[in-house]
C-alpha cells in the first residue's frame, strides 16, 4: 500500500426496518414461490392424485384430497427429516426430565444435526463466492478450489502423527484454507496481470483440480488397499463432534459462523473491505482514488478460495474424515446460488445456507416416506434462484411496489 | 403486505399439522437400497440391483424403496434413514459403502444388510478397523454379494480370439480395482487358452494379468475418454475391445460404430438391450447379474435361510454369463459356439479354470 487509502466513512447506516423487510421480502416470497411450484410438481407427478384428476367433474373434492395428501406427506417428511419428528423430540424430553437420561431427547435431534451438518460447507462456499461478487468477481471455481483445500487438509490430516490436537487440527485447517487460496489466487492474479477473464479461468481450473483429485485419490495418496481413497486421518486432525454417533455435528459449524463474521467484519468494517467493495462498485474510480485493483483482484481471488477451501476442509475434518472421488456433493456449484440468495451479503448467505442444508438433508427422509426423487429439491432451489435473480416476477406475482434498493453489483462484463 | 404474512404464518401452521400425520407403520417385510453416486439410473450397477429390488417386490411381496447418495456422506445418513424406518434388509452398492455398512451392521445386529461388490473381513495388517476397513472378520447380518466374472470374460475372450481379423483384440478399465481387473484378467486367459487350443497366436492389449497392470480410463464417467481409447486400440491394430468401465465404454462402442473398424463386447448388462443404439458393433456382453444376487439375498432374507458371508455368483449358477450373440449369431461358425459352449461347460465342472489357464 503505496498510497494512503480512503477511510471508510459511516456510510453503513443501520437500514431502516422497512429496509430490512424490503431486503427479506423477495427472497422469502421466492423460496415460497418455489415451494408453491415444487408442490404443483409433486401432484402433477403423483399417481393417485392423477387418477383423482382424471375423475374430477366427477369428484373434485377427492382430486383435491388426493392433492393435499400427496403434498402433505412430502413436504411433511420433508419437515420432519430436516428438523426432527416432535412426537420424538417431546417424548426425549419427557424422558431427560424424569430420568436425567438425555440420550432418547439427542437422538431425536439427529435430523436437526444432519441438517447443520450438510449446511456448514454450505455456509464456507456460499461465502467464497459472495466475497467474490462484493469485488464484481465472479469465482465459478469454488468447487475445484474445495477439492485443493480438501486434499491439502486431508494430507496434512493422515500424513503427520504423533502431533498434539491443538497443532494438528489448525494445521490441517490451515493447510485447507491455503490450497484454496492457492487456486482462488491464480484466476485473480490472470484477470489482474492479463485481463482473463475469472469465469473462464475459474472453470478451467475446476476440471485440473478435478482430473489432478483423481490422480492423486489413485496415485500418491492413496490408502492401502485397492480402493481409490485417502487413509483416514489422525484423530488429532478431527474437528470434534458434539455428540454421539449417528449424530454428525461438529465445530465445523460452529467455525463457520465465526467465518461469516469475519467476511462482514473484513467487508464493511476495515479499511480493506471498503476497497473491494470499491473495487466492485466502480473500479476505474477506485482506481482513480489510489486503489490497487491487481492487489484486490488476487486478494479477494484467494481468500474467496480459501474460503472454499475451508468448506471441504470443515467436511472432512468434522464427518467424512477421508476423502474419495465423491467427497463433494456439488458444494462449490450451489454456492453461486447461495450468494445470490443471500444478496452477496454474509447474513444473507448464512441464512441460505441454513436453507438449502435444511432442504437438501430433509429431502433423504422425503424420498425415502414419500418416494420423491431427491430431485425435486434441485428444481425447487433452481426455482428460488430465478425469482431471486428476476425479481419483477415476484413484485409482478405479489402485486408489491418496485421499491428502489441498494442492490449488489454481483459481476463486471467481460473486458473492462 | 398483510395478507402475505398472514398466509406465511397459515403455512406455518399447516405444516406443523402434516408433521403429526406423517410416518405409517406396515408390516410387509421393508427392503431398502442404498445407491452410490451414479444414481439409481446409472444404466449400471445400482440400476441392476434395483431391477432385483423390483423383480422381489413383484414376486417376493416385499416393500422396496431406494435412497441416493450425491456425496460421500450420504452413506451413512441413508443408512440411517432406513434403520430409523426398521428396514428389514438393506442393500448397499459399491465397495465404498463397505466401511459405513459394516459399522452399521455392528451396531444393528437384528437388521440384514446385503452389499454388492463386496465381503468381510476386509482389513488389512494395521489398518484402523471401523476407519479404514470395515471388520477384521466375518459379521453375521452381512451378505457379500460378489462375482466370478472372470469366468464369464473368459468365455468372451475366447470368442474374441475366434472373431478378430487382425489377430489383436483389446480391453481397458475403469480404473485398477479387483471389480475391475477381474474382467480383463478372464478376457486375457480366454485368448490364451484360444491361442493354447489353436496354436494361433492372437494378443491381448491393454492388460498383462502378471504385470497386474493395463490401460485404464481412470474414471467411470467420460464417453470421450471411451473414444480416444478405442481411437488408439485400432491404431495399434486391435478389431475387438472389452471396455471394463461402465459409461465409457459407450464411447468407444460410438467409435466402432461409426467407422466399422472394431466390435465392442459389453459388461455387465446385455448391451444389445439397454445400449440399443449400438446393437450392430455389441459381439457379445459379460454378463454380471447383480440382479439376481440382490433377488436372492431378499428372499432368503424373507423366508429366514439369510446367513451372513460372501455369496459367490458363477457361471455355474448362472449369475454370470455371456450374453447372447443376437445380430451375430449368423456370423459367429456354429464350429466356435460349439466350442465357447464346451469351454463353458468344462468351466462349470472344473475341468477347466482361469488361474490354471493362465498358469501354463
Amino acid at each position: 500500500m503505496t498510497e494512503k487509502p480512503i477511510q471508510p466513512k459511516k456510510e453503513e447506516k443501520a437500514p431502516a426496518s422497512g429496509q430490512i423487510r424490503q431486503a427479506l421480502l423477495v427472497p422469502a416470497l421466492a423460496v415460497l414461490t418455489g415451494l408453491i411450484i415444487g408442490a404443483i410438481i409433486i401432484i402433477i407427478t403423483n399417481e393417485k392424485a392423477a387418477t383423482a384428476y382424471g375423475n374430477f367433474f366427477g369428484d373434485p373434492l377427492a382430486a383435491l384430497f388426493a392433492s393435499w395428501e400427496a403434498v402433505a406427506t412430502a413436504y411433511g417428511s420433508l419437515l420432519v427429516g430436516s428438523f426432527g419428528d416432535p412426537g420424538k423430540i417431546i417424548n426425549g424430553l419427557g424422558i431427560l426430565f424424569s430420568t436425567g437420561d438425555s440420550s432418547k431427547f439427542i437422538r431425536a435431534l439427529y435430523p436437526l444435526s444432519e441438517s447443520l451438518v450438510t449446511a456448514t460447507p454450505y455456509i464456507f462456499a456460499g461465502l467464497s463466492v459472495a466475497l467474490g461478487f462484493r469485488a464484481g468477481l465472479f469465482n465459478v471455481g469454488a468447487e475445484g478450489q474445495l477439492f485443493i483445500g480438501t486434499l491439502a487438509s486431508a494430507f496434512v490430516g493422515y500424513s503427520l502423527v504423533g502431533l498434539p490436537w491443538f497443532i494438528h487440527l489448525p494445521l490441517a485447517i490451515l493447510a485447507g484454507a491455503l490450497g484454496g487460496a492457492l487456486w482462488g489466487a491464480i484466476p485473480g492474479y490472470l484477470k489482474a496481470k492479463t485481463g482473463a477473464h475469472e469465469v473462464v479461468n475459474t472453470i478451467m481450473m475446476n476440471w485440473i483440480a478435478f482430473r489432478l483429485s483423481d490422480w492423486l485419490l489413485n496415485g500418491p495418496m492413496k490408502a492401502p488397499g485397492f480402493r481409490p481413497i485417502t487413509p483416514q486421518i489422525e484423530t488429532s486432525a478431527e474437528l470434534p463432534r458434539f455428540f454421539a454417533d449417528p449424530l454428525r455435528i461438529n465445530w465445523g459449524f460452529i467455525l463457520a459462523l465465526l467465518a461469516a463474521y469475519g467476511v462482514y467484519w473484513l467487508l464493511f468494517k476495515t479499511t480493506i473491505g471498503f476497497e473491494i467493495r470499491s473495487v466492485g462498485l466502480n473500479p476505474d474510480a477506485a482506481r482513480y482514488s489510489g486503489m490497487s485493483i491487481v492487489r484486490n483482484t488476487v486478494l479477494v481471488m484467494a481468500l474467496s478460495g480459501a474460503l472454499s477451501g475451508l468448506a471441504g476442509t470443515a467436511h472432512v475434518l468434522g464427518v467424512d474424515r477421508w476423502v474419495g472421488q465423491g467427497f463433494s456433493a456439488g458444494y462449490g456449484f450451489d454456492a453461486i446460488a447461495l450468494a445470490l440468495l443471500g444478496n452477496s451479503h454474509p447474513l444473507g448467505v448464512v441464512l441460505a445456507a441454513l436453507l438449502f442444508g435444511t432442504l437438501r438433508s430433509g429431502a433423504t427422509r422425503m424420498q425415502s416416506m414419500a418416494g420423491i426423487p431427491i430431485d425435486i429439491i434441485s428444481i425447487i432451489q433452481g426455482l428460488v434462484i430465478i425469482f431471486v435473480a428476476a425479481p419483477a416476477i415476484i413484485r409482478w406475482l405479489y402485486r408489491l411496489r418496485n421499491i428502489k434498493s441498494d442492490t449488489t453489483v454481483m459481476v463486471r462484463g467481460w473486458g473492462k | 403486505m398483510k395478507k402475505i404474512f398472514a398466509f406465511l404464518s397459515l403455512l406455518v401452521v399447516a405444516s406443523m399439522l402434516l408433521t403429526a400425520c406423517g410416518g405409517t407403520t406396515s408390516s410387509a417385510f421393508k427392503v431398502g437400497q442404498v445407491t452410490d453416486l451414479g444414481g439409481i439410473d446409472d444404466k449400471s450397477f445400482n440400476a441392476s440391483a434395483w431391477l432385483g429390488v423390483e423383480n422381489a417386490q413383484k414376486e417376493l411381496g416385499v416393500t422396496g424403496k431406494y435412497l441416493e447418495s450425491q456425496g460421500q456422506s450420504d452413506y451413512a445418513k441413508n443408512i440411517q434413514q432406513f434403520l430409523d424406518e426398521d428396514t428389514n434388509l438393506i442393500v448397499t452398492v459399491g465397495f465404498l459403502l463397505g466401511v459405513d455398512t459394516a459399522k452399521a451392521a455392528l451396531a444393528n445386529p437384528e437388521t440384514k444388510f446385503a452389499i454388492v461388490d463386496y465381503a468381510y473381513p476386509d482389513c488389512w495388517p494395521g489398518a484402523a478397523v471401523g476407519k479404514d476397513c470395515g471388520s477384521d472378520k466375518e459379521i453375521a447380518n452381512v451378505l457379500g454379494l460378489t462375482f466370478q466374472t472372470d469366468q464369464a470374460a473368459f468365455l468372451a475372450g475366447y470368442l474374441a480370439a475366434g472373431m478378430t481379423k487382425t489377430g489383436k483384440v483389446a480391453t481397458y478399465g475403469g480404473l485398477n480395482i479387483p471389480t475391475v481387473t477381474i474382467f480383463m484378467k478372464g478376457f486375457e486367459a480366454g485368448v490364451k487358452y484360444y491361442n493354447q487350443q489353436k496354436g494361433t497366436n492372437v494378443e491381448v492389449l491393454g492388460w498383462n494379468t502378471a504385470a497386474a497392470d493395463g490401460v485404464f480410463a481412470g474414471n467411470f464417467e467420460s464417453t470421450d475418454d471411451g473414444r480416444s481409447l478405442a481411437e488408439s486400440f485400432v491404431q495399434e491394430g486391435a478389431d475387438i475391445i472389452l471396455p471394463v468401465a461402465g459409461p465409457v465404454g459407450l464411447g468407444s462402442a460410438a467409435v466402432c460404430k461409426e467407422t466399422g473398424n472394431c466390435l465392442v463386447i459389453g459388461v455387465d448388462a446385455d448391451w444389445y438391450e439397454t445400449a440399443a443404439e449400438y446393437k450392430d458393433v455389441v459381439l457379445t456382453s459379460v454378463l454380471k447379474k447383480i440382479n439376481v444376487a440382490v433377488y436372492d439375498a431378499v428372499k432368503r432374507a424373507k423366508d429366514g435361510t439369510f446367513k451372513g458371508g460372501v455369496a459367490t455368483y458363477t457361471i455355474k449358477d448362472g449369475g454370470v454369463d455371456i450374453a447372447p450373440y443376437h445380430d451375430f449369431d449368423s456370423k459367429v461358425s456354429a464350429e466356435l459356439k460349439a466350442e465357447v459352449e464346451a469351454a463353458k461347460k468344462a468351466l462349470i465342472d472344473g475341468s477347466l479354470t482361469v488361474d490354471g489357464v493362465l498358469a501354463k
